[in-house]
């Protein structure tokens, strides 16, 4: 109790953090290219991907595994924070985009318009750019999440609700007039912080930037999981209305996951987009938030390391299935979350716990 | 009947007067008025369907009354209060199905109930202090869950679910304990043993029981209030009552 990590653990975090913050540039760095060691140049990139996406499992594990909240409409938050970094890569172009404009992107120019709308100001520094992909999921967590918890939708209802957040997100974001590049969404990044952004080097940065806010993640829920809110958040997916008579504001508890969840899952966006080049509306479509959900419940819910292991799993197959059969993809998705929820309530998490207990 | 009670008034720990709730048209409690002095023991008893429940909830804020009025310690409006606040000026409330926080431990439930600041980032640098620990130590003797502090409230017997929930009550630092059906599933030690518990916290906090099993009403030696179709039918010594003719009529029919 108490203790934030056993000594154990720390030793895990720190060798794997290290394993991968080190070993990854220097396995791309180092070994010939075509030798068994070397690690593809596309590599990098796709590790950072997945390394997003286990702080977005973190996120939604949180608040689904640890508080009962079932948002499927993660995906907003996490794009809502892609978008912000989308709108810092795209001022950062300046004159070399298409069109030669100074300052207006070029979709803008396409769409004649004369002057920057005025939520794209400020985008044009980084540090008001990485706020923003913290402060807008986290506002929009905010107020949601207070309507919601005050007026006690649980369940599937809020489930369902946060779909339609996403859904009603995606459309907007689909309107030209919204100002954030319509259905081609922001893309043709040159640099960031002044590196060029296709550069190996960049590559192998945000990828190390990746895992450090991965781990930054970790300990963050780790922090919050392991003090006695979190065992008031448990208490609280448990038997919701007993912790109301024992004097806790369940919705300021609620409150409190949903958003710092939020901004984690809007982080990730951040650091997600200038590694794979392109932020557009699909992002915000209903079926990538429920996938959020399927890689928590394959690791294991109310896990953290669950939720990273389920992440890294369930992406790590798919880059792989659609490689070698795009069309099954959605078929083994769909057999993955019906054997997890059948036989595997647990997840891959809690398996492994049942093996280590058999052992003598 | 508030003017000649008007002495009392002042003493009088929980007052409910003229209290009416109706759900879809049928009422479930009629004009119910009850006062339960400081440091009472009081058992409410009354066939099913009598409000007994109903009444709880008003007092803890879950269900708002159409009319009438629910005061706490003279002064605070349980009508206008949430749950929490209720809660926080110490009503606590054990439920006729034991509900514990099963995957949490006997400890970690006796922790969250311990009277301390209820705010989220208090939680978050909650540390439990040396005083705080001893006073959950002695609560786990008390409710003789001392030997099971580590194992996860979910495994615990039915009665010992009981007991964890009383102890509960007992952290919370509660002036006023209501719990209903306590006894429920108990074994006849187990019961007797509840009794003596009760009959010892009594005096220094205020305790309402509500409870079908007579032997158990007879055991906690207290006065005893008959609610019948959302209002008080008899109050009185459990001899008394139980030699009302129209509380006769109630529990064995016309």
């Amino acid at each position: 109790m108490g203790a934030l990590l056993t000594p154990r653990g720390w030793w895990a975090l720190i060798g794997s953090g290290l394993i991968a913050a080190v070993g990854v540039p220097l396995a791309n760095l180092l070994p010939a290219p075509g030798s068994a060691l070397h690690l593809p140049d596309y590599m990098v990139p796709l590790l950072g991907k997945y390394a997003c996406f286990a702080i977005l499992a973190l996120s939604l594990d949180l608040v689904w595994g640890y508080a009962g909240i079932l948002s499927l409409g993660h995906g907003a938050f996490f794009a809502l924070g892609g978008y912000c970094m989308g709108m810092h890569l795209m001022r950062q172009i300046g004159p070399r985009g298409v069109y030669g404009h100074p300052v207006l992107p070029d979709f803008m120019v396409f769409l004649n318009w004369k002057e920057l709308p005025w939520y794209w100001q400020g985008f044009d520094q980084f540090w008001f750019a990485a706020l923003m992909a913290m402060l807008v999921p986290g506002a929009l967590a905010l107020a949601f999440g207070y309507f919601a918890f005050r007026s006690r939708v649980t369940g599937v209802y809020l489930s369902i609700i946060t779909q339609a957040l996403t859904f009603a997100l995606l459309l907007a974001f689909f309107r030209n007039d919204m100002g954030f590049g319509g259905n081609n969404g922001l893309t043709d990044f040159k640099d960031i912080l002044g590196f060029p952004v296709q550069a190996r080097a960049t590559r192998l940065g945000l990828f190390v930037a990746s895992v450090a806010a991965l781990g930054a993640s970790f300990l963050i829920c780790r922090l919050v999981v392991a003090s006695k809110l979190g065992r008031v958040l448990l208490a609280i997916r448990d038997a919701e209305s007993r912790v109301r008579f024992l004097g806790y504001s369940v919705t300021n508890a609620k409150l409190f996951a949903f958003v710092l969840s939020a901004t984690m899952a809007g982080v990730a966006g951040a650091l997600y987009v200038p590694q794979v080049g392109i932020i557009n509306p699909s992002e915000f479509s209903p079926a990538n938030s429920i996938e959020i959900a399927i890689w928590v419940a394959v690791g294991g819910r109310g896990t953290l390391i669950g939720a990273v292991a389920g992440a890294g799993l369930v992406n790590g197959a798919k880059s792989w299935l659609t490689g070698v059969a795009p069309e099954l993809w959605l078929f083994a998705l769909g057999a993955l979350f019906v054997v997890v929820t059948l036989f595997l309530p647990r997840g891959i998490v809690g398996l492994a716990a049942r093996w280590k207990a058999r052992e003598p | 009947m508030i003017d000649d009670r008007s002495g009392r008034l002042s003493d009088a720990l929980l007052y409910l007067d003229g209290v009416s709730v109706s759900f879809d048209g049928f009422k479930a409690l009629n004009a119910l008025s009850l006062i339960v002095g400081q440091g009472e023991l009081r058992t409410v008893i009354g066939p099913n369907g009598a409000g007994k429940t109903t009444m709880m909830d008003v007092i803890t804020g879950r269900t708002r009354p159409d009319a009438g009025a629910a005061l706490f310690d003279g002064r605070h409006d349980l009508t206008r209060l949430d749950e929490a606040a209720i809660a926080n000026l110490g009503i606590g409330r054990k439920f006729q199905r034991p509900t514990v926080f099963e995957n949490l431990s006997v400890f970690e439930n006796l922790e969250l109930a311990l009277k301390a600041p209820r705010g989220v980032f208090a939680g978050l640098g909650f540390r439990l202090g040396g005083g705080e620990a001893r006073r959950i130590e002695d609560i786990l003797v008390q409710v003789g869950l001392a030997e099971r502090r580590h194992q996860q409230a979910g495994a615990l017997s039915h009665g010992q679910k009981q007991w964890l929930e009383i102890g509960m009550l007992l952290v919370q630092d509660a002036r006023l304990l209501l719990l209903d059906e306590p006894v429920a599933g108990m074994t006849d030690a187990e019961t007797e043993a509840t009794a003596g518990l009760l009959r010892a916290i009594a005096g220094e906090r205020t305790v309402v029981v509500v409870e079908h099993d007579m032997e158990f009403v007879r055991g906690l030696g207290c006065p005893v209030t008959v609610l019948h179709e959302g209002s008080v039918l008899a109050e009185g010594s459990l001899d008394k009552v139980q030699a009302d003719p129209r509380v006769i009529d109630v529990y064995l029919g016309r």
